[in-house]
């Protein structure tokens, strides 16, 4: 073994001096200048389409009710946080941002405990079949199997209990950790576990000490993005949480049952809801993209 | 490594006399592919076949009021009552196409143009692609709730934008004809960023030289475009339209939110799935809902084996 480690050292100190960096060729000008104007005019449109709705909810969120209904005062106001005051205190958004958050992240963490086994399996015997079962929860409308479980659980009296939440929303994370995970283990070498084989370790030693943490960056993406669809998750909520457990998607929807829409309210609470979501989305960039197009380029 | 790491479980073992412990080891080394895949595919079967078993035997019965209460088998009556109604149901199938048609064709459209500029590295790539992923990760029914307050005929922003370039307000949500067009725009604002993503890995797989050939032959930017770019994408794009195509047939949320129950006053929006979860837990009709449930399926079960088809067709 140790020979064979240096085999590989040598190989790769001597490789690097003799091939050197290939001269490389100056990239031709994309398009004529009229094309650059184009295109940059094009990336504003695009941004401005993108995020000028998101700046509407924040100011309308800063705004009295009052300077909501002016028109004229689109723009130039006077900011107050009074409507964030109103929605975090009276209206116990704190209780509703802990329920969101746990139950996103309990069925975060049980999915990722259940599917990146599975999704490892699944790779690695390419058990096609039973990867369909599993993705097979992605296609199936969401309301067919609530009204069976709804029954179920109220049996049970779980309904209303963090228990029923958790478990509906894994149902939503698990399918979407096993298509990322799996994607994610066919990407990964098989030398790998079988060289550790080698060494002596058991085919499930070989995964939890060499695959595993290797497979870190795809479970971070699985993770967080099935933290982000919990978190946005509004019908399953709508149904099985109850007045101790709702989520904060159900809380915003609540809040229009009123006869009168409070406005800056309502705009407070979502601008609540999102900002925590798009903070994560920012600081996890590449794994979110990463895990949106998982699959989507090979055959 | 090679020297650090003697075989652990080896090391672990020779201490010791073989017991069950080891014994265990060897058997679960042995089935790891189930013991590895089961619990995930126990836990989803358990929670899919069984509450869809249900399903199908409700869509057969008379079922409705309290799931608990007393039901008879009518057999394919629901079946009936549900394909010849033409005043809910063939409506809700129409703008259920309808949505997911205009919203996937306008997302695919806009989200190659998108990833096309995406395309080249250029300076303040970093922003637009922050840009992108905002909508993308943002709760639906919050934007549901954002785009309620900007496009409310009164005091909505977008009335205010077109009173600026001289077009008379519009009723956008609160319109029988313009309400569904409205929620067409607001998925392909969420939803057309997943697009551009999807798209935009898929162009950077692409290999450069067949591009270069064509542009050494002397094709224009549009013909490279049509006859090697976009022949050579289509796999992507079909995968595209395949995972968006799933979620628009299913939309929820931002219809809900936006229109309450069922799809607003005259039922502007009410697609299948805000029909059968109006049934269901509206209306408490069990029986129907299950039916109109089933029938969805099948129509989803339908176009995503359509598409794949398609895609093989593609891929060769």
């Amino acid at each position: 073994m140790t020979v064979l480690n240096e085999n590989t050292k040598t190989q790769t100190s001597a490789g690097q001096p003799r091939h050197p960096r290939p001269v490389r060729r100056p990239k031709k000008p994309l398009g004529t200048r009229a094309y650059k104007v184009f295109r940059v005019a094009a990336l504003i449109a695009v941004v401005l389409f993108l995020v000028a709705p998101l700046f509407w909810m924040l100011l309308a969120s800063l705004k009295t009710n009052v300077d909501i209904y002016d028109t004229a005062k689109s723009f130039i106001f006077s900011p107050t946080f009074e409507n964030y005051a109103n929605v975090l205190q009276r209206n116990n958004y704190f209780v509703f941002i802990f329920n969101s958050f746990w139950v996103a992240f309990v069925s975060t963490a049980l999915s990722l405990v259940l599917g990146v086994p599975a999704a490892y399996a699944m790779s690695r015997f390419t058990m096609h079949r039973s990867a369909l079962v599993v993705l097979m929860a992605r296609v199936i409308p969401g309301v067919s199997l609530l009204v069976p479980w709804y029954y179920v659980f109220s049996n049970l009296k779980m309904v209303g209990g963090f228990e029923v939440l958790i478990l509906s929303h894994m149902f939503v994370a698990l399918p979407l950790i096993v298509y990322i995970m799996m994607s994610y283990f066919d990407s990964l070498p098989l030398e790998l576990e079988e060289s550790a084989q080698v060494d002596g370790l058991t085919p499930i030693g070989a995964f939890q000490r060499i695959t595993l943490p290797l497979s870190v960056a795809g479970m971070a993406t699985a993770g967080i993005l099935s933290f982000i669809f919990s978190w946005n998750n509004f019908m399953f909520a709508l149904v099985l949480s109850g007045s101790k457990t709702k989520t904060l998607p159900v809380a915003i929807f609540d809040f229009v049952s009123y006869a009168s829409i409070d406005w800056g309210g309502l705009m407070a609470a979502a601008t609540v809801v999102t900002i925590p979501i798009m903070i994560i989305a920012l600081f996890t960039q590449k794994y979110i993209v990463s895990g949106m197009t998982a699959g989507a380029t090979k055959g | 490594m090679s020297v650090m790491t003697p075989p652990r479980s080896a090391a672990r073992n020779a201490g010791r006399a073989p017991g069950a412990r080891e014994k265990f080891s060897d058997w679960a080394n042995r089935h790891r592919k189930w013991l590895f895949a089961a619990p995930a595919m126990a836990f989803v079967g358990v929670l899919i076949i069984f509450p869809l078993a249900w399903t199908l035997y409700l869509s057969l019965t008379d079922s409705q009021g309290s799931v608990r209460a007393a039901t008879e088998f009518i057999g394919l009556e629901n079946y009936l009552t549900v394909l010849s109604d033409v005043e809910r149901f063939w409506p809700a199938v129409g703008r259920t196409l309808t949505f997911t048609g205009i919203a996937l064709v306008c997302e695919v459209a806009l989200g190659m143009g998108i990833a096309l500029l995406l395309w080249r590295p250029f300076r303040g790539e970093k922003w637009v692609r922050v840009a992108i992923l905002l909508p993308l990760v943002a709760t639906p029914v919050a934007v549901g709730m954002m785009w309620r307050l900007i496009f409310d005929p009164n005091i909505g922003f977008a009335n205010q934008l077109l009173a600026a370039v001289g077009i008379p307000a519009q009723p956008w949500l609160s319109g029988q004809d313009t309400a569904l067009g409205t929620t067409i725009f607001m998925d392909v604002w969420q939803w057309t960023p997943m697009v551009v993503l999807i798209l935009l890995a898929g162009l950077t797989s692409l290999s450069e030289e067949p591009d270069e050939a064509a542009r050494m032959d002397g094709a224009n930017a549009f013909q490279r475009f049509f006859f090697i770019t976009l022949p050579l994408m289509m796999p992507t794009v079909i995968v595209a339209i395949l995972l968006r195509g799933i979620d628009a047939l299913k939309t929820f949320d931002i219809l809900y939110a936006t229109k309450g129950k069922g799809g607003g006053s005259f039922h502007e929006v009410e697609t299948l799935n805000v029909y059968a979860y109006g049934l269901s837990f509206d209306y408490n009709q069990y029986g129907l809902s299950s039916a109109v449930l089933i029938l969805f399926f099948m129509i989803i079960i339908g176009s995503m084996w359509l598409l794949t088809m398609r895609k093989k067709a593609v891929s060769k």
